[in-house]
């Protein structure tokens, strides 16, 4: 699932657009994202703060499996081997 | 007009350029594999600067017909395609890499903290009702968390 700092108005116009089906959060105050410490200040448009970008697959029992936290935002974790990390969870 | 007379180079080069940077966003960003490193745009601009560097020798020439003209329109497309260039590779190399170091992130084997968030219909969802609905019938083995940067 996703999360930004998107109103839930925006995620619904990208999920129609997009056709995604899995579900979108708003974290529009970026209370979530300081918490995992992904908070980016000032990045977004008019320097509003945002999430830095971030992948984090949690297991059953709430626990980290694999975490991607990319160092250039324009290179992102690829489906493929997501989908080998995730393939691994029992 | 008299093809000789024509600095192609220099346009040709100016015009690589455009497509260089803007080809990106337009094409390349939607494959992984010119999207993670660049190189098909830095391609594109060695071959403009090759172009360029002709086009400002031919541009400077002595027996150009307006040479003033020549030179004058010269230095602003071959700087142009600089400034071009040069914002294209801060914006990938730099600006794009200038993230904060989130050390504070749960690391593997941590509990994740548990949240609850509106969704898109505005219906709060906590992380324990992601872990635990049933898809098809059947218990989640776990959740992918993705953050982003938001604003599409």
């Amino acid at each position: 699932m996703a999360i930004s700092v998107d109103s839930p108005e925006v995620s619904r116009n990208l999920m129609q657009q997009a056709g995604y089906t899995f579900p979108f959060l708003s974290d529009q105050k970026t209370e979530v994202i300081r918490r995992y410490d992904l908070l980016h200040a000032g990045a977004g448009e008019n320097g509003t703060d945002i999430a830095r970008p971030a992948e984090l697959l949690v297991d059953k029992t709430g626990t980290v499996r694999w975490i991607n936290l990319t160092e250039n935002y324009f290179v992102r974790a690829r489906p493929e081997d997501v989908l080998d990390k995730a393939n691994l969870l029992e | 007009m008299d093809v000789r007379r024509l600095n192609w180079p220099l346009w040709a080069g100016f015009l690589l350029t455009l497509i260089g940077a803007f080809s990106y966003i337009a094409v390349f960003i939607w494959f992984p594999i010119t999207r993670d490193f660049p190189w098909v745009n830095l391609l594109l601009f060695l071959v403009a600067a090759i172009l360029l560097w002709k086009g400002v020798r031919r541009g400077f020439a002595r027996d150009r017909v307006h040479p003033t003209r020549s030179k004058i329109l010269t230095s602003i497309f071959t700087t142009l395609s600089v400034l071009i260039i040069a914002l294209f590779l801060l914006s990938y190399f730099v600006f794009a890499r200038l993230l904060p170091p989130s050390t504070g992130a749960p690391q593997v084997g941590q509990k994740v903290p548990e949240f609850t968030l509106p969704d898109s219909t505005a219906r709060q969802v906590s992380l324990n009702e992601l872990l635990t609905a049933p898809i098809d019938g059947k218990a989640p083995k776990g959740v992918l968390l993705i953050f982003y940067r938001g604003y599409w």
